[in-house]
């Protein structure tokens, strides 16, 4: 430690401030609208399911949450025998901002 | 017809029954005829905080059930003969306790009392909307803390949502508790401070219980704190918040711990 932060001293109550105005502001605008995630993952799933048999337990979905904008990340394991359609077959991954 | 007045905080150990017993003890005090209930059933512990956990007979449930008359369940505090209190059960499932049931109960109690302050269980299942569902005013407890400011955001939204005053379109009327606050702490920036917990929450505050060892030492010896020691600095706090409750405009102070020093929040009022 050097003496500029022993002047400046680390505080956390700043940071827990504003960890709650960011995490509240989202928990409040999504309760009461039931689970988005869930019904994202079931409607995605529906749509890959009719050109490729995957199992449910193999898509992935995540959202990590910014001040900002959030990310959404969706993560689909396609085995090799998977496909209904001709298409090249091999792990995808996609992922979209929202 | 009296007030129900529920205490409440979605994260556990946050201070509800020891701000019941306070907040009762408090009320009936100043004259006012008080009943603290316990809506913890199987994990009840109010008993105990106000010293009463040898002379449970009867329960909410056996009320609420029809097996015991409201009057042979409640038990008169030996102290105070203006403050009663209505234990829970400690061997009952939660799911004994019937949405007409309570209410049935809590409309007798209100006939009978001024406040009918009802201590809520943690978590935001069945037995805390059971214990909100007929409250006229809610006093959400709240430590400076980030677990449990989020947990008392979600139960303002339980409040404002799923109460039978939500219902019928009315107010409900709900006021902040903030207690285990250590004004040294949050001046050093190492605790969040009462204005940035009243910010987040915007409800108006109630009082600021300080964080202190007089709390432990009444629920020791199964005294309120208000009644073992009410010149102490959480008594004094608690006190204050029972006049704000019936309505009185009392400054809010933030209690400091050592040297009894108090500071000013800047004039602050609450509603």
């Amino acid at each position: 430690m050097n003496l500029f932060d022993f002047f400046r001293k680390k505080t956390t109550a700043p940071v827990a401030r504003d960890r709650l105005q960011v995490l509240l502001a989202h928990e409040r605008s999504v309760i009461g609208k039931s689970d988005l995630l869930a019904i994202l993952q079931e409607e995605i799933l529906a749509v890959i399911a009719k050109h490729i048999s995957v199992d449910r337990d193999a898509v992935q979905i995540k959202l990590d949450r910014g001040a900002s904008f959030s990310t959404l990340e969706i993560d689909v394991e396609v085995p090799l025998n998977a496909a209904k359609l001709s298409r090249p077959a091999g792990g995808t991954g996609v992922a979209a901002s929202a | 017809m009296g007030k129900v007045l529920v205490v409440t905080s979605g994260k556990g150990g946050v201070g509800k029954t020891t701000s019941t017993a306070a907040l009762g003890a408090a009320l009936a005090r100043g004259g006012e005829n008080v009943v603290v209930v316990d809506f913890d059933v199987g994990l009840r512990n109010l008993d105990l905080v106000m010293g009463a956990e040898r002379r449970v007979v009867f329960d909410l449930i056996n009320v609420v059930q029809g097996d015991a008359k409201l009057a042979q369940a409640l038990i008169r505090d030996k102290r105070l003969d203006t403050l009663s209190l209505l234990p829970a059960s400690q061997t009952r499932d939660k799911d004994a306790l019937t949405i007409e049931g309570v209410d049935k109960v809590v409309a007798e109690l209100k006939e009978k009392f001024d406040w009918v302050i009802c201590d809520s269980p943690a978590g935001i299942e069945r037995g805390a909307l059971l214990a909100m569902r007929n409250a006229d005013v809610a006093v959400v407890v709240t430590n400076p803390e980030v677990s449990s400011v989020r947990d008392s955001d979600r139960i303002i939204g339980m409040l404002d949502s799923k109460t039978l005053r939500a219902e019928r379109g009315e107010r409900m009327e709900k006021h902040l508790l903030v207690t285990r606050y250590d004004a040294g702490r949050a001046a050093r920036n190492e605790m969040l401070k009462v204005e940035d917990v009243l910010e987040i929450l915007s409800i108006p505050l109630l009082g600021i219980i300080p964080e202190s060892e007089e709390v432990l030492k009444a629920s020791n010896i199964g005294s309120p704190v208000t009644l073992n020691n009410p010149n102490s600095a959480p008594s004094r706090a608690y006190f204050e918040a029972a006049r704000r409750l019936k309505g009185e405009l009392v400054d809010v102070v933030i209690p400091m711990q050592k040297g009894g020093l108090i500071g000013r929040l800047f004039g602050r009022r609450v509603a």
